[in-house]
C-alpha cells in the first residue's frame, strides 16, 4: 500500500481495496513472459545436446562452431530470450515476496541492470568468437 | 520479506483436553483453534491462540464437521465462535480450514476425515475471535469489481433476455459456473499470492465474480471492467498455482475464470 498513509486504524477499507487504482498494464509482462518461455525450451535443448557433441573439441574448433552464422544467431536469440525472461521472472518474485518498500525497489532496479549487463557481456563475447574466430 | 512465520503472539499453543464422550465407542477427537482478544495478560497483552482438544460421542451428533461444532457449543463450550448460518452449502458462512483444507463445515463429512479432526480458521486472514476471520478486506475488494449489472442499454419494460447459452456461460452446465460462487473465500484464502500480497492482489474469488459479470451477455461495461483489472497486482499476481480450484467446496474453477480474464486482456489489443 502507499507508504504510512495506509497505516491508520480508520482507513476506510474501500479507499485500501482500490489502494492507488489501476496500473493499466502488465499484459506484455505477462505475453513476454510466455513468448521467451516458448523459444527458451528448445533453444536450451539444442545449445545443450550442441555443447555435449562439442566436447573434445579443439578450442580452434569449437570458436568456429560458434562462428558458423547460423549457431552466432541462435546464440544471440539464446542468451537474449534467457536472460529477459530471467529479468522478468526475478522482477515477479521480488515483487511477491519483498515487502519492505525500498529493498524492494532497490532490488528491482539492481535486477534490471543486472540483466542488462549480463546481456550486453554474452552478446559481445559472442560476436567477438564470431568475427574473431580464425583471423 | 513475506511472512513466513507468524509473529509470536499468533502462534498456536496446546489447549484444554475435554473428553465429554463418556466412554463412547464411536467418538472423535476435534482440534479447534481458539483465540479470544479479549483474553489478555497482566500486561494488557493478547494471549496466543490455543488448539483445544473436544473428545465427543459421534452418535450424539450429526453426520458434519459443523453438526459437531454446534454440538461442542451447545454442550461443552458456549464460548467457542464461529459463523454459520444455512447448514447446507449455499451461504458460505462456515468457510473453515478442516484437515489441512479449507472448506464448509456443513458439507464436510466427519468421516472422510481419518483420525483428529483440526479445525482452524481461513489461512492468512486477521482473526476477530476464534474460527471468525475478519472479511471486510476482501468485502472491500468485491465492492471494489462492482457486482452489479452495468448497462447503457435503456431498461426494457420488461426482463433484459438472456438466451439459454448465454445464461449457461454463467451458470455452467451442472452448476459449476462462474454464478455458483457462495463468497465464502475459501479459494483466496487458501492463494499463496493472496496470502502474501492481499493488500493489492483481488485473489480467486473477487476475480472469479469479475469474470461472472464480464462474461455476462446483459452487461455492456465489460472494457472498463478489464480496464480495472489490468494490472500486475490485481490480476497478473495470478501465477497458476490452481489451489483455488483444487479447494473450492462447490467445484468451482475459478483458475479458469481468471485465464479468461487473461485471454482478454490479450484479445483486446
Amino acid at each position: 500500500m502507499a507508504g504510512k498513509k495506509t497505516k491508520s486504524k480508520y482507513i476506510a477499507p474501500l479507499k485500501k481495496a482500490k489502494g492507488l487504482g489501476s496500473a493499466h498494464e502488465g499484459v506484455d509482462h505477462w505475453m513476454a513472459q510466455k513468448i521467451t518461455a516458448i523459444i527458451n525450451a528448445p533453444i536450451i535443448l539444442w545449445f545443450v545436446f550442441s555443447m555435449i557433441n562439442n566436447i573434445g573439441k579443439s578450442h580452434a574448433e569449437f570458436t568456429a562452431w560458434v562462428a558458423h552464422p547460423i549457431h552466432t544467431i541462435l546464440l544471440l536469440v539464446m542468451v537474449s530470450s534467457v536472460l529477459y525472461h530471467a529479468k522478468l521472472g526475478a522482477q515477479v518474485i521480488t515483487e511477491d515476496y519483498v515487502s519492505r518498500k525500498c529493498l524492494k525497489l532497490f532490488k528491482l532496479i539492481a535486477q534490471k541492470i543486472f540483466f542488462f549487463v549480463l546481456g550486453v557481456a554474452c552478446v559481445y563475447s559472442i560476436l567477438k568468437i564470431a568475427f574473431m574466430a580464425g583471423i | 520479506m513475506a511472512e513466513f512465520t507468524l509473529p509470536p503472539h499468533s502462534r498456536l499453543v496446546k489447549g484444554k483436553k475435554i473428553d465429554v464422550s463418556d466412554g463412547a465407542k464411536n467418538k472423535k477427537v476435534f482440534e479447534v483453534y481458539r483465540w479470544n482478544p479479549a483474553d489478555v495478560d497482566e500486561d494488557g497483552e493478547a494471549q496466543n491462540p490455543r488448539l483445544d482438544e473436544y473428545t465427543i460421542d459421534l452418535d450424539k451428533c450429526g453426520p458434519m464437521v459443523l453438526d459437531a461444532l454446534i454440538h461442542i457449543k451447545d454442550n461443552v463450550d458456549s464460548t467457542l465462535t464461529f459463523r454459520r448460518s444455512c447448514r447446507e452449502g449455499i451461504c458460505g458462512s462456515c468457510a473453515m480450514n478442516i484437515d489441512g483444507t479449507n472448506t464448509l463445515a456443513c458439507t464436510k463429512d466427519i468421516a472422510d476425515v481419518h483420525g483428529d479432526v483440526k479445525i482452524t480458521p481461513l489461512p492468512h486472514m486477521p482473526v476477530v475471535k476464534d474460527l471468525v476471520p475478519d472479511l471486510n478486506h476482501i468485502y472491500a475488494q468485491y465492492t471494489s469489481i462492482e457486482p452489479w449489472l452495468k448497462s447503457d442499454t435503456p431498461a426494457p419494460n420488461r426482463e433484459r433476455l438472456q438466451s439459454a447459452e448465454d445464461a449457461e456461460v454463467l451458470n455452467g452446465a451442472e452448476g459449476h459456473g462462474p454464478a455458483g460462487c457462495i463468497l465464502c473465500f475459501c479459494c483466496s484464502t487458501s492463494c499463496p499470492s493472496y496470502w502474501w500480497n492481499s493488500d493489492r492482489f483481488m485473489g480467486p474469488a473477487i476475480l472469479l465474480q469479475a469474470y461472472r459479470w464480464i462474461a455476462d451477455s446483459r452487461d455492456d461495461a465489460t472494457g472498463e471492467r478489464l480496464d480495472q483489472l489490468e494490472d500486475p497486482f490485481r490480476l497478473y499476481r495470478c501465477h497458476t498455482i490452481m489451489n483455488c480450484t483444487n479447494t473450492c467446496p462447490k467445484g468451482l474453477n475459478p483458475a479458469k475464470a481468471i485465464a479468461e480474464i487473461k485471454k482478454m486482456m490479450v484479445a483486446r489489443r
